[in-house]
């Protein structure tokens, strides 16, 4: 099949209506949730069922055009971006949850699930999906897999590589593969892991298992508030120090806090200069001797106030101050660029300086959210795009802290993927051996090199994509403001 | 003949030296030994390379003895929470991983693809290959060092590991149950579930004896075990201190494995285990369930021929821990296409084809 008659093949394949190509509709999935890049796919096809994406793997592959698999596009690194020219396989419609098993405590369910959606299953059956980011009332299963994602609770329950059991998926040449399976064991090499935080790059998951873990009975949410941001992180230090295993530890600096509270109306505190969230989890006797140790600790770390959330709505409005922040600094600024490297948490309190220097140094503002307790950081650096060279600039700085990381012995990405945004800086984590045994796993599983190819190990330089507002906002549709 | 590499780069020369090279550990695990002529040996690729207590992290080169690495963990009150068994045997962190063996105690916290976070290996072409790094949370490049969990080596060597640590309980404690049946103890660990604890162990010993273990401040012990004694509704004993830790003890050492059985583990589901069971108590064969019914160690009397039927007949897969070599997998053994084409880029030569 030769490429240009992909699309009549694709036409044959879907309704009219399943098959987007007019400009119009092709400009909302011209890019994701990092809205520095851009690019026009040559179609979206909206699938329906798991044997039409096995087909339109195999159609693309024989036409040798690129494909993208796209669920909410929240990507933050550029990794729903389309592919110029190539087809965009949109998995919204895939949403069923194919098996629930309360008993066995595992799920199944097909790759455009939104996250948060598990998790209502499970209420009533005191389960929940554990990996929370901060999307995930609409982020999609199928991408929390391309991407490995995280949330606020990885200190304790880990990223989505930790709670996928086993994958159906077909690879980019279109077999079909079955991986790992719904046993919380496992014979064999653990090879369901090896997909996820694949990025697209080895083909579509179309069946992911999940574990599900048992709702805590008690929670203790504790906000500190401390008069530097430094010693925020050093309390966080103390606390890893102690033995304590919170479920959760997450600093937001003064800039972050006030963004949240012009969004949420968190009630935090409003002048502090960090606050710090420590979340508790289990039996009640067990969490009420850790409560008590932690008060303690926290008392001794020099915290300027401390509260407890005294219910569950309470933590909800603690937890929606710091899920909102991303969208919340929006408030603060027209354009921003959010990193996720991730530094030892011994020297948080060290690249935490580092960064407010760098951002006095070059008068660039950046906000500080992050899930301390792994030590991964997410500076949110403000800038205006309409301002010339302003996002050089901002792109400049967050190169900066990028190379921090790596230079403290840390990662350039925690949990937002590697994507388009932070390609240059693999080889600088990675040596060239490392990268070209990535490039071999990538083209064995990808002999055509299509699947969301330019990606995670693409070439550094931007050939093909271009920067700017989400085409939806040139459209006047949506505002950050 | 076994060699033995004292260094990363001796290592790469051992695997380029041989066209097919199998490798060992400290041979705990007698039924995965590489049946290949030519073995490279780990147990002078010993030691902790960097433990930052207050990272929660440590390297450590693959040859190294888990008893060593838990007795450093344990003076800065930190342990293993994947529970890894045959330590005292002298099991490799290396050779643990290569096997992909964890422990009853894993129940609460999670296996080895929950601790593991880098690795250096090397591959088919003599070359190191590192995957994954030194921080707990790292979404950059794939996740190969997992796919070496449970690959017996067909992927490479492990070189050296890093791993997340979690700190260990103050002090723990253990319900033991006699339930008088395989339904009744499965409804107990069902129950013991549903009732929001959070178990270290929920194992099923023989058919009727249901272990459980909780962790946790000492002084939160005991409404805890109290709690969990009422729910369940049966009636148990309770271990503490050194009984608590040598009941545990005796779980990972297998020490109720009868001599000359062949100890196989078999992933599963709870309700796959009622008729698992009834075939293993047909051949009077000892088991012990752990993880609340995901995983079956059995103390197979008979020929491997015969595991592996009965097995395969069950739609499971065995994998022989203790017994002839040459059969690491036995029952209904899938082939992979996604794993073989992993193989073919981190071994295109063959050299550690079984």
């Amino acid at each position: 099949m030769t490429s240009s008659e992909l699309l009549p093949a694709l036409a044959r394949l879907v309704a009219p209506e399943r098959l987007l190509t007019r400009p119009g509709a092709l400009a909302a999935y011209e890019s994701d949730g990092l809205t520095a890049f851009r690019a026009r796919p040559r179609a979206v096809v909206i699938a329906e069922s798991q044997d039409e994406v096995i087909e339109l793997v195999r159609l693309c592959h024989a036409a040798r055009v690129p494909f993208m698999a796209r669920g909410s596009g929240t990507s933050l690194s550029g990794g729903a971006v389309p592919v110029e020219d190539g087809i965009v396989i949109a998995l919204n419609r895939l949403n069923r949850i194919v098996q629930f098993d309360p008993d066995r405590r595992v799920a199944v369910v097909e790759p455009g699930v939104v996250n948060l959606a598990i998790s209502t299953t499970g209420a009533p059956f005191g389960l929940y999906y554990a990996p929370d980011p901060s999307s995930q009332s609409v982020c999609t299963i199928g991408g929390n897999v391309a991407f490995n994602s995280g949330g606020a609770h990885c200190f304790r329950h880990g990223m989505t590589a930790n709670h996928v059991l086993g994958i159906k998926a077909v690879l980019a040449d279109g077999a079909v593969v079955v991986l790992g399976g719904d046993s919380l064991e496992h014979t064999g090499p653990d090879l369901t892991s090896l997909f996820v935080g694949s990025e697209g790059l080895f083909g579509v998951a179309l069946e992911i298992t999940v574990r599900l873990v048992q709702r805590p009975s008690v929670y203790r949410t504790v906000l500190a508030a401390y008069a530097t941001l430094q010693g925020a992180g050093d309390a966080v230090s103390r606390v890893i120090r102690s033995g304590l295993l919170p479920g959760a530890m997450e600093i937001m600096d003064r800039l972050a806090i006030a963004a949240a509270e012009a969004a949420v109306q968190a009630h935090y505190p409003a002048d502090a200069a960090a606050v710090l969230i420590v979340e508790l989890e289990g039996e009640r006797p067990q969490v009420a001797s850790e409560f008590e140790r932690l008060m303690r600790i926290l008392g001794e770390s020099g915290a300027t106030e401390t509260r407890v959330a005294a219910d569950e709505d309470e933590r909800a409005r603690i937890w929606k101050g710091r899920k909102s922040a991303f969208s919340a600094v929006g408030r603060l600024s027209p354009d921003f660029i959010v990193q996720d490297g991730v530094v030892p948490r011994a020297r948080l309190g060290q690249a935490l300086a580092e960064i407010e220097a760098m951002s006095a140094r070059c008068g660039i503002r950046v906000a500080n959210v992050f899930h301390a307790g792994d030590g991964n950081l997410h500076p949110l650096i403000l800038y205006d795009g309409r301002e010339p060279g302003a996002h050089d600039r901002a792109e400049e700085l967050a190169a900066e802290i990028i190379r921090l990381c790596i230079r403290l012995g840390g990662s350039i990405t925690g949990e937002h993927g590697v994507g388009l945004e932070k390609r240059r800086f693999l080889g600088e984590m990675y040596g060239e051996a490392d990268l070209d045994c990535m490039r071999r796993l990538r083209d064995a599983m990808d002999p055509a090199g299509i699947a969301n190819r330019g990606k995670k190990l693409g070439p550094g330089d931007e050939t093909g994509f271009s920067h700017g507002l989400h085409p939806l906002e040139r459209a006047g549709v949506i505002s950050r403001s | 003949m076994t060699v033995l590499p004292q260094s990363i780069d001796a290592l790469c020369a051992a695997v380029l030296a041989q066209p097919h090279v199998g490798v060992l550990g400290a041979g705990t695990k007698s039924g995965l030994a590489p049946a290949a002529s030519d073995v490279i040996g780990l147990a002078a690729l010993t030691g902790i390379v960097e433990h930052t207590p207050e990272e929660c992290t440590f390297t450590a080169l693959a040859g190294t003895p888990v008893a060593e690495i838990e007795r450093r963990l344990l003076a800065h009150g930190q342990h293993l929470p994947f529970d890894p068994p045959f330590v005292d045997a002298g099991a490799t962190i290396g050779g643990t991983v290569a096997a992909g063996l964890n422990g009853s105690c894993r129940l609460r916290f999670g296996s080895i693809r929950d601790f593991l976070i880098g690795a250096r290996i090397v591959d088919g072409r003599g070359t190191v290959v590192r995957s994954g790094g030194t921080v707990v949370k790292n979404a950059a490049g794939f996740l190969l060092h997992q796919a070496m969990i449970g690959s017996l080596g067909r992927f490479g060597i492990l070189a050296d590991l890093t791993f997340k640590v979690f700190p260990r309980a103050e002090a723990y404690a253990t319900i033991r149950a006699q339930v008088g049946s395989l339904g009744a103890a499965l409804e107990t660990i069902v129950a013991a579930q549903r009732g929001q604890f959070d178990l270290e162990a929920a194992d099923i010993e023989g058919a009727s004896t249901v272990w459980l273990r909780i962790g946790g401040f000492a002084e939160s012990l005991a409404p805890r075990i109290e709690s969990i004694r009422r729910t369940i509704g049966v009636s148990s004993d309770v271990l503490e201190g050194s009984s608590d830790e040598a009941a545990w003890h005796d779980a990972r050492e297998m020490t109720w494995v009868p001599d000359g059985a062949i100890l196989t583990r078999v992933p599963l589901t709870a309700p796959q285990v009622p008729r698992l069971d009834t075939v293993l108590a047909g051949r009077g064969a000892s088991r012990r369930y752990a993880l609340a019914g995901h995983v079956v160690w059995i103390a197979w009397p008979d020929t491997i021929e015969r595991l592996s039927h009965a097995l395969a007949s069950l739609h499971l897969v065995g994998q022989v821990v203790r017994g002839p070599r040459g059969h690491a997998l036995v029952g209904a053994i899938r082939d992979n296409e996604f794993g073989r084409r992993v193989a073919s880029v981190m071994d295109p030569e063959g050299r550690f084809a079984p």
